[in-house]
């Protein structure tokens, strides 16, 4: 499987050394991941390594044996506190010292899987310069509160808001947590739309057949691409004026638009959407 | 010498594939003349009493027809039955063998079997049949080559064994009612023809007159009915539901695109697909495009499926030319669509006559078991070698298509599909245009313009070359099969020149 990871267009490939992998398995599972990670090419996507969570005896052997192969990204599940995340910028920066890295290079994400943690997520959130992206563990974060999960999923509703908050308080990516009927499509985009209005910048995946609705539901429109070119424009023509205040069609293009713009473009980009705009 | 498609072919077997399609000349053979007296009854107590009527002798030729797949009773059953009448060294012609068809080693060992022509094998048999175990070398045809052979009489079939889902008490015969319904009788629809005797084993006898009639009364000299001729599990082929490997789902929407912005992608357009779950998976893919788009296609071709006849129902499709169904939706509407005909073998692709369907053809997808850096494809051999496939329309469509498209991963477990050089060549790379895997597509340098076009269409085209290097990258370069000097197996092309042989392989 995860020699096919890397085909399937997904923006972040998350490799898995935490529940997936059996307590006798762990071993085996980390020497998978190193070699992989050392010889294959992962092309367009970033590749992030969960390890094991804080409160369990593996993690700092999942990190030593997974910094060195430079993967883009740590995740921590299960994330508590901010002292979580602080222990373990430190741990890496040791680790990516010794391996000749450059400090601070590996980046960190986590999920918050309980209540106590939601309650912390800006402190976890701020705790690291590492820190790129916050998610929520739904499966955990139900069982925390002693709720199912469903369908609908407004059990989670108040818990992704203050997610969505949290993380963009902080200046984060906030995460959506996965949808585990894979071949409930139509649930899938559903809860994907609703992930996408409520601020979440991505959405995780099980299931490569997934991959596509996400990308389908986050690209932005063409009215959206459009207006964003144009916003680029006036940037370019407020720059060449040596004017500070960018206008479009007279009326003042503030900060938040410029950067929403900025967004939007990257995204259009990373899909491919730009030629197609002008076919809309 | 060394063929086309740089094969060692000894000149003794024939004449070596020469890279075009060569010419017939001469006339058509044909079957005894008979004539039935008025009143005769044709039903007879059993098989055995059939195969003493039909004269069936030491050293002749007998033939099946593989419709009823996996749950084939037939040959089993005619053979147990020749073994008992102590007939030996018959040449068996089936127009495939399956895995079901294990039994046929001991009547191999027994000597009552000691040639085989045919499309594909399988399992343990196909494994004894490459470790040797026949004195001849194994003819592999294409569905198109055999009537060919047949027609022109280089294969003369003494006695058709033929297996009817419906017969009447004169020997009309019909594939569409019936606990055993397989649907299109296309490959047994030649045999009748051209069969000195012609025996049908049904186990479900009418009256006479049936309707519909695939295989009429005067072709057929004897019918029998047993129990049962065929397990209806193993008849439906179990590779007609969508798939939901994402990998698949993921060749089969590259596939898809590449025959949306090939060119050939116009209304009236006509194709053939697979029954594959991945090509299950083009068809849906194609079907929206198609009403996007408000492009009809003239006619679809090949075995049909039920995702196949939705395409018929739903008018995306205005015509199918069925030789062979693979589920009973498929059966259903053969029995029901007027739209939907059936047709025989020579009918389908036998490149020997004045018009074959597969000539027509826009678009056809295939599989492939190896592609090489030639494009040459293999899909008869495995990777250790031995035989596990069947040759089937691949070459036939192949030729007839304007674009023809080989769906494959790149990877298959830890081997290569794309390699220097394939273990056994079926079709040949000139009749390939392009090579869809989950890493890329390549385009056949002598399709021009198609890179491009493809390229415009943001499709990851990249060369054939680069596919065997992403393959390999991965895999790395497995060790070459060690084969004997040993001719286990003749591959013709479809007009009957040797495109490959087929050696032993040393354990």
């Amino acid at each position: 499987m995860i020699q096919d990871s890397m085909i399937y267009g997904a923006d972040t490939i998350l490799i898995d050394l935490e529940d997936s992998v059996s307590v006798y398995e762990k071993d085996a599972a980390r020497y998978l991941v190193k070699y992989a990670l050392r010889t294959l090419d992962f092309g367009k996507s970033e590749v992030a390594v969960r390890i094991n969570g804080m409160d369990t005896p593996y993690w700092r052997h999942d990190i030593s044996m997974i910094i060195p192969e430079r993967p883009d990204m740590i995740r921590l599940p299960k994330a508590e506190s901010a002292g979580d995340v602080k222990t373990l910028d430190a741990a890496i920066s040791d680790l990516e010292a010794a391996s000749g890295i450059k400090v601070g290079t590996t980046k960190i994400m986590v999920s918050i899987e309980s209540a106590r943690g939601l309650k912390n997520a800006y402190d976890i959130a701020v705790a690291s310069r590492r820190m790129v992206a916050i998610a929520i563990g739904g499966e955990d974060f139900t069982a925390d509160l002693g709720v199912k999960k469903t369908r609908e999923g407004n059990e989670l509703l108040v818990a992704r808001g203050e997610l969505v908050l949290a993380a963009r308080a902080a200046g984060v990516d906030a995460i959506d947590s996965v949808f585990s009927d894979v071949n409930d499509e139509v649930g899938f985009r559903m809860e994907t739309e609703k992930a996408k209005a409520m601020g979440f910048t991505g959405k995780s995946v099980i299931n490569p057949r997934q991959i596509p609705i996400v990308h389908d539901v986050f690209k932005p429109t063409c009215e959206e691409i459009e207006e964003a070119l144009k916003i680029k424009e006036a940037i370019k023509e407020a720059e060449s004026r040596g004017s500070g205040v960018i206008s479009l069609n007279g009326k003042m293009v503030d900060r938040p638009i410029v950067k929403r713009a900025e967004r939007t473009l990257e995204l259009a980009e990373m899909l491919g959407l730009i030629k197609e705009v002008a076919a809309c | 010498m060394l063929n086309a498609v740089g094969r060692e072919i000894p000149e003794e077997l024939g004449m070596p594939y020469k890279g075009e399609m060569l010419q017939p000349s001469g006339r058509a053979a044909g079957h005894l003349i008979k004539a039935a007296r008025p009143h005769e009854k044709k039903v007879l107590s059993g098989i055995k009493e059939a195969i003493i009527k039909s004269g069936l002798k030491d050293g002749m030729t007998i033939s099946f027809h593989h419709h009823l797949r996996e749950g084939d009773y037939l040959v089993n059953m005619v053979l147990a039955a020749i073994d008992e009448l102590g007939i030996r060294d018959l040449k068996l012609a089936p127009s495939s063998l399956n895995n079901c068809h294990e039994p046929v080693i001991e009547y191999i060992k027994k000597g009552v079997i000691t040639s085989i022509e045919t499309s594909g094998l399988r399992g343990s048999l196909a494994r004894e049949v490459s470790g040797g175990i026949l004195k001849k070398p194994v003819i592999i045809r294409s569905h198109g080559g055999r009537p060919r052979a047949i027609e022109s009489g280089e294969l003369h079939i003494d006695v058709a064994f033929i297996g009817a889902p419906c017969a009447d008490t004169y020997g009309n015969l019909n594939g569409v009612d019936g606990p055993s319904a397989f649907g299109a009788m296309g490959y047994a629809m030649v045999d009748a023809r051209h069969a000195d005797c012609v025996i049908a084993i049904t186990d479900n006898l009418k009256k006479y007159p049936i309707q519909p009639i695939s295989i009429p009364a005067t072709l057929v000299d004897y019918v029998v009915c047993v129990d049962s001729i065929g397990n209806p599990e193993g008849i439906m082929s179990g590779a007609t539901r969508f798939t939901r490997s994402p990998r698949e789902l993921l060749i089969a929407e590259l596939a898809s695109r590449v025959i949306i912005n090939s060119g050939v992608f116009e209304d009236g357009f006509s194709m053939q697909m697979g029954s594959g779950g991945a090509t299950l998976a083009v068809i849906r893919y194609l079907s929206n495009a198609m009403k996007k788009r408000n492009i009809k296609a003239s006619y679809g071709l090949g075995g049909i499926t039920g995702p196949y006849v939705q395409l018929l129902e739903e008018g995306l499709v205005e015509r199918f030319l069925d030789v062979q169904c693979f589920d009973l939706r498929a059966v259903e509407s053969l029995k029901n669509d007027r739209n939907h005909i059936e047709i025989d073998a020579s009918y389908y692709a036998n490149p020997f006559n004045k018009g074959c369907a597969v000539n027509n053809l826009d678009v056809v997808i295939l599989s492939a078991l190896e592609v090489d850096t030639d494009f040459n494809v293999n899909v008869i051999t495995g990777s250790d070698g031995t035989i596990m496939g069947a040759s089937g329309g691949h070459s036939d469509a192949a030729y007839g298509a304007r674009l023809t498209i080989i769906t494959t991963p790149l990877m298959r477990g830890r081997l290569p599909i794309v390699v220097d050089r394939v273990q056994t060549v079926i079709t040949p790379g000139s009749s390939i245009d392009v090579v869809v895997t989950e890493r890329g597509i390549a385009v056949n340098p002598k399709n021009k313009g198609m890179e491009e076009r493809l390229k415009d269409a943001g499709l990851p085209i990249c060369s054939i070359e680069e596919l065997k290097h992403r393959a390999e990258k991965i895999t790395g370069k497995p060790d070459p099969v060690q084969f004997g000097d040993r001719i286990v197996g003749i591959v013709e092309y479809r007009d009957g020149s040797i495109i490959d042989v087929i050696r032993n392989v040393i354990d």
